[in-house]
């Protein structure tokens, strides 16, 4: 397979298909490795897209038979305490009807494929099973193609696009860019678990074809810095539970444990109840924010979607920033080729691009959002216990008069924490998301 | 709480790749100088178990999610990608 081509695409994630569409549309020659059997066959999210990112790249992504699980009418955000929780939820009309589609359910190995085919379909060449080893460089170190695992696999191009998720041994082995540290990263498991349409439409209150999102906190972590999620699909049910690789490793907590403990939650479980687990998977989130970003250009090279640690924890937005990021990079690439220049210096326009957009912006709007949360385990510990405590006690009907209960529940509260604490936690909380 | 990670892994589909993609750098390090042996614990796939003379790997249900490669406090596990086509292949992802 020696051949040369304007553009490889390493990975055929959202990241590499948007590349990938977008390149096609102006001619440019591209090939797309994966190193699945078919895209999607290695790839994990919670499950969640975002339909405006996906219209910039194919405004006819309906009429093209989108694998959409369910489009996404309500958010709920929990905070839970071992034997209960606080629900808050929004709704709205409209997310059925005009902004239908703003957030929708996918199956990775299914939307991702679809995707590919759709890059395919401009004459992209997406070659699976195949696993991208090395870069290759000039002597100046330009990247001027990438080895792959197959006889004679080095292709040559005039920039490579990195889209090869966050875990990345190209990345440790090439330098491209840092190795994560534990720190910087949250390991998540993820369950599927069958259920029958109507059942997930009684039990979260939708319409046929609508769906819940639900994102948890508190101490289903095990006093982790750490989120859960349970996502609605068309007949089945998403479950994720992850938890800083850092807190995983010295607390010695074993992921599949935390994830059949959360199973089991009160608030869970009657949701779950009846349902068939299908299909076990990790997968890591990219917690570091802005401040882990990498250099997303180089000589010859380009950094997109998970790869370049492009993920907003906060609002659980990654498969958006990753298919932007594709969508940018494949501008600045077109452009390059009129300038005939693929350095660096060219190449930049790619981050401008991101600079400009929503993509940066979000990330240094939350920077602090990371350190916030590592920084106050009692987030995922104290907290939670106190706030069911509290609301445990003001619900119970038993005589006791209520400026009495405020009271034990005040002395309870500043016995666990103090009230210095506390302002700190909300001064640096409100900090980290205004 | 006894869960089978073994249960877990039964509803995934692998494709085994014959050669490990997974291999300890020196066992001497897992068990003269690791005092915390994480991979024992943050694996998902618990791929790493103790035997009296060493830690063995059961690569061929690995999640490929990394965190062994990155969690070893003495970056003793090489680690890289299952040949191309081979390893887990999601079903739904």
């Amino acid at each position: 397979m020696d051949e040369s081509f304007d553009v490889a695409i390493v990975g055929a994630g959202p990241a590499g298909a948007s590349a990938a569409c977008g390149l096609a549309e102006h001619g440019v020659k591209t090939i797309v490795f994966e190193r699945g059997e078919y895209p999607g066959s290695k790839n994990v999210s919670g499950g969640v897209l975002y339909g405006h990112d996906l219209a910039q790249i194919l405004p006819d992504y309906h009429e093209r038979n989108c694998p959409i699980e369910r489009n996404i009418v309500e958010s709920r955000i929990w905070y839970l305490s071992k034997e209960g929780g606080y629900s808050l939820s929004y709704r709205d009309r409209s997310f059925s009807e005009e902004r239908k589609f703003n957030v929708f359910t996918v199956g990775r190995a299914r939307f991702d494929r679809w995707f590919a085919e759709q890059a395919r379909r401009r004459n992209v060449l997406v070659v699976c099973g195949t696993v991208v080893t090395d870069l290759l460089q000039d002597h100046r170190n330009t990247v001027v193609g990438v080895s792959t695992d197959r006889p004679d696999g080095d292709v040559y191009a005039k920039v490579v696009v990195l889209a090869d998720g966050i875990n990345s041994p190209l990345a440790q082995k090439t330098g491209f860019r840092p190795e994560p540290k534990p720190h910087d990263v949250a390991l998540a498991v993820k369950e599927v678990i069958e259920l029958s349409e109507d059942l997930i439409n009684e039990r979260f209150n939708v319409a046929p074809g609508d769906g819940v999102t639900i994102e948890i906190l508190g101490e289903v972590t095990q006093g982790m810095d750490g989120v859960a999620v349970i996502y609605t699909n068309k007949t089945s049910l998403s479950l994720c539970i992850g938890a800083n690789l850092a807190d995983l490793a010295q607390r010695k907590i074993r992921p599949y444990e935390m994830l059949e403990e959360f199973k089991g939650h009160p608030m869970v479980a009657p949701l779950i109840k009846g349902g068939k687990p299908t299909e076990y998977l990790a997968h890591w989130l990219a917690e570091g924010g802005y401040d882990a970003l990498p250099e997303l250009s180089g000589d010859g090279f380009l950094i997109t979607g998970d790869s370049g640690m492009l993920f907003n924890a906060l609002h659980r937005e990654g498969s958006n920033m990753a298919m932007t990021s594709g969508r940018m990079a494949a501008e600045t690439i077109v452009e390059a080729f009129k300038k005939g220049d693929f350095s660096r210096k060219s190449l930049h326009g790619y981050v401008s691009r991101l600079q400009d957009s929503y993509v940066i912006e979000d990330l240094k709007k939350y920077r602090r959002f990371g350190p916030f949360l590592l920084g106050h385990h009692e987030l995922f510990t104290t907290l939670p216990k106190l706030t069911s405590y509290a609301a445990r006690e003001m619900l119970t009907v038993d005589g006791v008069p209520k400026k009495r209960k405020q009271q034990t529940i005040w002395r309870e509260i500043r016995k666990h924490i103090s009230r210095f604490r506390l302002l700190k936690l909300l001064w640096d909380g409100w900090r980290s998301v205004r | 709480m006894s869960v089978k990670v073994e249960d877990k892994l039964f509803l995934d589909r692998f494709r085994i790749d014959e050669e490990p993609h997974i291999r300890i750098i020196d066992n001497a390090i897992c068990l003269e100088e690791c005092e915390e042996q994480p991979c024992l614990y943050l694996c998902p796939a618990n791929v790493y178990r103790l035997e009296k003379d060493r830690i063995s790997v059961a690569y061929e249900g690995c999640l490929e999610c990394g965190s062994c490669r990155i969690g070893c406090p003495h970056l003793n596990i090489e680690w890289r990608f299952p040949t191309g086509g081979y390893g887990i292949s999601h079903k739904f992802g």
